[in-house]
């Protein structure tokens, strides 16, 4: 609970800051702010509770994601910085409606009462179709900000309706309530349709085929940061508040229910890994990429029980990879009009550095070994074939092979291409978040206790 | 001391390497790899010593997963190969510049670093990371200081890698599923497990893939020719004296002790393939312009060779097997290192276009010719020893497997000695070819002395690889 306040608190603070006219160090103390409150989520890590007649329930499970989010959300101000450099004015802004859509994804997780989860949903999506229209006199980041708002709230929409239903059935927005409801004998047919209504809602938000078309579009012309911040923060938030209504609300998932997540996780993988195929625009290609890892991150759904440490660690190597891809694009595509693919070319030779870290963000994404991607894989794949679903692992397998295709164009085009131009100078802050986040990445990789025993 | 040191050595000397700078780089991966390879003669002093050289530390507690290193006489053996042929290697390149120094050699030293893991590992899981790990550097030797046309490269290159991987990629789900069984991935445990037929016949053949493609055989060796001839020599040196001896190695070390139910029953399917293969290689070399390409091809049916007599499943087989692969990697690297010195001259790998060198250089040409006959397993060289080991166990199976196989022999003998006339001799070509230096004639000296030495007296290899393979051998007959 407290974190959330303070959250909210260094919002607001944020916005002040503009008043008094200390733009210069705003992204400082931000991230100072951030990693203040992380030791916040860390006392709550060991003292669950819930507050204010169970609307916010503070777990193990909210406690340990809400770390994660402020991890991501401290890369992503720390690349606002240079982002928004020529938009001086409106820095203060763009960095709290970022502190707010964290307060959002905080509040998804540690929601205790349906009411709360849908809160906090709203808050973070009306945070984010601002930032995906927030490049106000560019047509494309309009059309994203438009197509993801008309989207995004018909989802929203869905939800609750189905916690309607659920309301119906149960009488009651209260987690703990439902819960104990959904054990007895029988339940009325409302339930389990509010149920699906809720998971098609969030489905969207993760953009798990065949609820994905928006994803491309809205991906390639969103700005950059926002694009990071999609595909990685709110991807997460989405997986992680998805596992917990359901861990939630009903731990025993039916055997229907379990066929269509089955479904929906391979149709997630394939589609998106062939259309990332075909993509010459890098964003476009990483939202695909999304699409897919989504369908990897379903796949956590099929041994709810005790699959959370897995989903945490498949999420973060996940994240950390996409944060240190996306600060290479970040200063790849920074003077460019586009993120082709040929912008990238030469990159191994004019920063050999940065083109390293790109090489190893994929590499993780595509599940090679060091990294910590791999190790997400193979937790996933060993619980899953714990689980029965060997057919699942497979099919989980043949799409990283296909993954390999489009992750080594990328990678072959900056080694094995001539540059277009001269090498431009990286600025700082770009190598730090490259670089520590890589960093972190390959440590998870070498002990990946760390994260996966925290919930156990 | 035990194996860690030496992963030590290698891994440490990897940053040595690159961070020595571009100009040092070659000399540094040059100490790096002569210092692994005397760690691993003490390694296998302490071995003989009969003192724990083993290693063993739990690395992730769920699912279980041990950073375990288990040396015995074959891991050893194979150890010794790769950080012998190492620093050879290194030197071999001695003579060429590369862009960029320090990243190729510090590539290289990674990439030695890998194999000898994927050698020593006996956890499945720290194995397969080391078996995608050795496939990561040879991707960017083989893609950035290449040669030929950078399109084309990059189409063979991107083939090789996928197709790896997908291999590997099953050889992974095959070792979670054991690993569900059996609670761990450690081989001791692996090789414990009792399962059905069924699952043993899916097993082996998850694994097969992945080593059928790596080592390779018929009909999974289509990147192979490609990638041979468009990688920098060091590359294919690297791919063919060592990390094809990974998948062969993994046959013996993984695959036939976990599932040897399913590999009694479809042996002759197994054996067929790797004969299949000698023959296929042997007249696909035949037909060869390019002198790398025919060397890829008659690696091919080499390796075929060495995976039938792995298939045979006896104790010759396997003995054979091993010995043919140290055999193999040494002769190849020294017949590619010829096709290199070749090429700094003429600047060709066509073998039209080369020819009457002989009367120029007696000396190269000397040594060419013993490599061309230990190739073809000339008696009183290391590769007869290897090759008529396994072409005995192929007797024992059927004796027209080992006609077939002995093919191996003829065609080899025919192809090899025609490219060597084709290449020296004939008349005396115009274009200059200046002698061998002094660092190239080491090089060659060095690999046919280790290759007649062994030949001529094989008994230490016999005996350090034996009581490990009779070993495996109890495992895979654990089922009668």
């Amino acid at each position: 609970m407290n974190t959330l306040i303070a959250i909210s608190g260094l919002g607001v603070l944020c916005l002040l800051f503009e008043i008094f006219n200390f733009r210069k160090a705003i992204v400082p103390v931000t991230i100072i702010g951030l990693l203040a409150i992380l030791g916040l989520t860390y006392a709550e890590f060991n003292a669950p509770a819930s507050f204010y007649n169970n609307m916010i329930v503070v777990s193990k499970f909210s406690a340990v994601f809400s770390a994660l989010f402020i991890v991501l959300t401290v890369f992503l101000i720390a690349l606002s910085h240079d982002f928004y450099e020529d938009h001086q004015t409106k820095i203060s802004d763009f960095i709290a409606i970022k502190i707010f859509m964290l307060a959002g994804a905080v509040a998804m997780v540690s929601f205790g009462n349906l009411a709360m989860f849908f809160l906090g949903i709203e808050v973070l999506s009306i945070s984010l179709y601002i930032l995906a229209a927030s490049n106000r006199l560019n047509v494309k980041s309009n059309e994203a900000g438009m197509k993801y708002f008309l989207m995004g709230s018909f989802a929203s929409g869905i939800i609750l309706f189905g916690i309607c239903f659920i309301y119906g059935a149960m009488g009651s927005f209260d987690v703990a309530e439902i819960t104990e409801w959904s054990r007895s004998a029988e339940l009325p047919i409302w339930f389990p349709i509010g149920i699906t209504l809720v998971t098609i809602g969030m489905l969207f938000k993760i953009a798990a085929v065949p609820f994905h078309f928006w994803a491309p579009d809205v991906y390639e012309g969103s700005p950059t940061l926002t694009t990071t911040t999609m595909s990685t923060l709110v991807k997460v938030v989405a997986i992680a508040t998805l596992y917990k209504l359901l861990t939630a609300m009903n731990a025993d998932l039916s055997d229907t229910y379990i066929n269509i997540i089955i479904v929906i996780s391979i149709a997630s993988m394939t589609v998106g890994n062939i259309m990332a195929l075909k993509q010459n625009n890098v964003k476009r290609m990483l939202a695909f990429s999304g699409i897919s890892h989504a369908g990897f991150m379903l796949m956590t759904l099929l041994n709810i029980s005790n699959s959370a440490g897995n989903l945490l660690y498949y999420t973060t190597a996940y994240s950390l990879s996409g944060i240190a891809a996306f600060a290479v694009i970040l200063y790849v595509c920074k003077n460019k009009n586009n993120e082709d693919i040929a912008n990238f070319n030469g990159l191994g030779k004019n920063n050999p550095l940065m083109a390293a870290v790109l090489t190893a963000s994929l590499l993780s994404m595509a599940g090679i070994p060091i990294f910590a991607g791999f190790f997400a894989k193979m937790f996933l794949f060993t619980q899953t074939i714990e689980a029965g679903y060997l057919i699942v692992v497979i099919a989980a397998v043949i799409n990283s092979i296909i993954s390999v295709g489009y992750y080594f164009k990328l990678i072959l085009a900056m080694y094995n291409k001539e540059a277009n131009e001269e090498a431009t100078k990286t600025p700082f802050v770009l190598y730090a978040v490259a670089i520590v986040s890589i960093l972190l990445n390959i440590v998870l990789g070498l002990f990946p206790s760390v994260v996966l025993d925290l919930l156990g | 001391m035990d194996v860690t040191t030496l992963l030590i050595i290698l891994l440490v000397g990897t940053f040595a390497t690159y961070f020595s700078g571009d100009k040092w780089a070659p000399k540094v991966a040059l100490l790096v790899g002569i210092t692994a390879f005397a760690s691993a003669i003490c390694l296998l002093n302490q071995y003989n010593l009969g003192n724990e050289i083993s290693y063993t530390k739990l690395w992730i507690a769920k699912p279980k997963i041990y950073l375990a290193f288990q040396a015995d006489g074959l891991a050893l053996a194979m150890l010794l190969l790769t950080t012998a042929l190492t620093p050879i290697i290194i030197f071999s390149s001695f003579g060429n510049t590369y862009k960029n120094s320090k990243a190729f050699y510090a590539l290289i030293v990674f990439m030695s670093f890998a194999m000898s893991g994927t050698f020593l590992a006996s956890d499945g899981l720290l194995y397969y990371i080391f078996w995608e790990l050795a496939l990561i550097p040879i991707y960017f030797i083989a893609l950035i200081w290449g040669n030929g046309d950078a399109e084309e490269r990059k189409k063979a290159v991107v083939k090789f890698f996928i197709y790896t991987l997908a291999g590997s990629l099953f050889m992974l789900i095959a070792f979670i599923y054991l690993q569900t069984k059996a609670g761990s991935f450690l081989i001791s445990d692996l090789t414990q497990l009792k399962l059905s037929s069924t699952e043993q016949f899916w097993i082996f053949l998850a694994f097969f893939l992945a080593y059928a493609i790596k080592i390779p055989l018929i009909p999974f060796h289509t990147w192979q020719a490609k990638v041979y001839q468009k990688a920098p020599t060091v590359g294919t040196m690297l791919l063919s004296g060592i990390m094809l001896k990974m998948g062969l190695y993994s046959v013996i070390r993984w695959q036939l002790p976990i599932a040897p139910l399913a590999a009694k029953e479809y042996m002759y399917v197994f054996i067929g393939l790797g004969i299949a293969g000698v023959i296929y290689g042997s007249i696909v070399a035949l037909r060869q312009k390019d002198l790398k390409k025919l060397l890829a091809y008659s690696s091919l049916a080499h390796v075929g060779l060495i995976a039938a007599g792995a298939y045979t499943l006896t104790l010759d087989g396997l003995r054979g097997a091993v010995l043919q692969m140290i055999a193999h990697g040494f002769v190849v690297v020294g017949l590619f290192f010829v096709a290199e010195i070749i090429y700094r001259r003429y600047e060709t790998r066509k073998i039209a276009e080369m020819g009457g060198i002989r009367a120029q250089t007696p000396k190269f040409t000397s040594m060419f010719m013993l490599l061309v006959l230990a190739s073809v397993a000339l008696p009183s060289t290391f590769n007869f020893v290897g090759e008529f080991t396994v072409l005995f166990s192929l007797s024992q199976v059927n004796i027209w497997f080992a006609i077939f196989g002995g093919t191996t022999i003829i065609l080899g003998a025919y192809y090899m000695l025609k490219m060597f006339q084709h290449v020296m001799l004939g008349e005396t070509n115009t274009k200059l070819f200046a002698d061998v230096t002094f660092n190239e004639g080491l090089t060659l000296v060095i690999i046919i002395a280790v290759l007649f030495f062994f030949g001529l007296y094989p008994k230490p290899i016999m005996t350090l690889i034996t009581p490990s393979l009779e070993n495996i051998l109890t495992q895979i007959n654990r089922f009668n």
